[in-house]
């Protein structure tokens, strides 16, 4: 089993947190135009490599960080 | 089959038995073409079916098909070859039906025993939403003629002696959804049998050739350059699973699609006892007896994204936990082996097939944890679709387009565990 290095409680096991998704850029909801939203909402790079994600520490302190992974191995880079 | 090859028989069967000669290989190996009228990227069962139903239904003569590894190395070798169309949207439920129907007569089409046994299917409720929603598949079901039908514990235990019916469990269980022509079908004889019909009408199969680069001039592809050689095309067609998102990559396409690896396992093999396919959504887990009497068990997808296909311990002991939760019967068998396959899981829990805003470059990815059932009917419909130049009406709501028009086909209530 991996572990996280949550910034509040330090490393847990993974199976303490939840996958929020990759970090993607969002646009003013004010101004984006629907194609402009789904887009974010959906799309993903879904790299074969180091991506940067949101975990959210849902059996711990409750905090969500951000946090650099390599997806074939899935080593944690801070 | 044209007769390039020949034809297996109970009669050739016993002339090898006798004579012990060795059998003539199943497909051809050729030099890698510079050209051809259309390339298919992946060479699993959606790779293979499309190449078939190209070259047979639609007469092309100049398709090849690559893999970068060999044929059905991915999910079609890595599936737990459970087939059923008791899907929860019209538009599901039409089209895995047209895909059991290809399936039923898929090895006298193909002269290949794909030994496809429709012995039922069973997804047990142990709450009431999964009840209702149960319901709701069957009333869907029905509408579309699938035979499926909600029933209680008496026919459940007629079924399936050895569940764990008891009302002192902490996921007792209430009823279940009953598909009688779900069953289970030889993964690895469906692959072999596409590609030996394909081969048969002229398909080139390519294996240990990958794609590094796809070749896209002023909106239109041209060709793929590959690892053994360039091909100059005007289609091309990414039938990969868990590089479909890379493979859509090198031609500009952008996806909505993440990458989750999801474990199964097989045991030891015992005496038959179980002849039905048994769905826990709640558990997560699925149960089912091949014919070599192994117990093939699987999950639902790993907690978080990842291209790793590594088996994990916490797998295997939740796993038992959840298999002996519902057959405690089972306590003293062992495991024999685990694996990983690779996922594509798209925000609705559709697949993604059809045109791309590349011309000449298709899609047929996306396929979540239900690709293999659906291996045949994506073929035909992909290959209609290239051939047609338009996209069939049975595939129109699976487009890459429904995203950004915010029409999404959601079938996680019935695509998320139970396949």
């Amino acid at each position: 089993m991996i572990q996280l290095p949550c910034p509040w409680c330090g490393p847990r096991d993974v199976t303490e947190f939840s996958h929020s998704g990759e970090v993607t850029p969002r646009p003013d909801p004010a101004t984006a135009t629907p194609t402009q939203w789904r887009r974010y909402l959906y799309v993903r790079r879904n790299p074969r490599g180091v991506v940067e994600e949101t975990w959210y520490h849902v059996a711990g302190c409750r905090r969500f960080f951000r946090i650099r992974r390599d997806t074939e191995s899935n080593e944690v880079r801070a | 089959m044209p007769a390039t090859r020949s034809r297996y028989s109970a009669f050739r069967l016993l002339r090898h038995g006798f004579s012990g000669t060795d059998w003539p290989r199943a497909w051809r190996a050729h030099p890698v073409r510079d050209r051809y009228d259309v390339v298919i990227i992946g060479g699993g069962v959606h790779g293979l079916a499309t190449a078939y139903y190209l070259a047979k239904n639609h007469g092309f003569r100049h398709v090849a098909v690559l893999d970068k590894g060999y044929l059905g190395g991915g999910g079609s070798g890595r599936n737990t070859a459970i087939l059923r169309s008791n899907y929860l949207t019209p538009e599901g439920v039409r089209f895995y039906d047209r895909s059991l129907t290809l399936y039923r007569t898929l090895a006298a089409d193909l002269n290949f025993n794909v030994m496809f046994s429709r012995r039922g299917h069973l997804t047990l409720a142990h709450n009431d939403s999964s009840l209702r929603t149960m319901r709701w598949r069957a009333e869907v079901n029905k509408v579309q003629s699938v035979d499926s039908e909600v029933i209680g514990l008496d026919e459940i235990a007629a079924l399936v002696p050895h569940l764990d019916l008891s009302r002192d469990v902490r996921y007792p269980i209430l009823g279940a959804l009953y598909h009688p022509p779900g069953g289970i079908i030889r993964h690895d004889a469906v692959v072999w049998g596409y590609a030996r019909a394909a081969d048969a009408l002229g398909v080139h199969l390519h294996q240990d050739t990958e794609v590094t680069a796809i070749d896209v001039t002023g909106g239109r592809v041209t060709g793929v350059r590959t690892t053994r050689g360039d091909i100059s095309t005007p289609v091309v067609i990414n039938a990969t699973a868990g590089w479909s998102s890379l493979v859509a990559d090198l031609a500009g396409v952008e996806l909505p699609v993440t990458t989750s690896p999801l474990q199964a396992a097989v045991t030891e093999p015992v005496r038959p006892f179980l002849d039905t396919v048994v769905v826990s959504g709640t558990l997560h887990v699925y149960v089912s007896q091949t014919d070599r009497g192994e117990l093939v068990f699987g999950a639902s997808v790993d907690p978080f994204p990842s291209y790793s296909t590594r088996g994990s311990l916490e797998f295997a002991e939740g796993l038992a936990g959840h298999v002996l939760e519902l057959m405690p019967g089972l306590s003293k068998m062992r495991l024999l082996r685990q694996w990983a396959g690779l996922c594509d899981m798209t925000p609705d829990y559709s697949p993604i097939m059809g045109p791309t805003p590349v011309d000449g470059f298709y899609l047929d990815v996306g396929w979540g944890t239900y690709g293999f059932k659906a291996g045949p009917v994506a073929g035909e419909a992909m290959a209609e679709c290239v051939a047609s130049g338009r996209t069939p009406e049975l595939i129109s709501a699976f487009g890459l387009d429904r995203f950004a028009a915010g029409s999404l086909v959601g079938e996680k209530g019935a695509a998320a565990v139970g396949h």
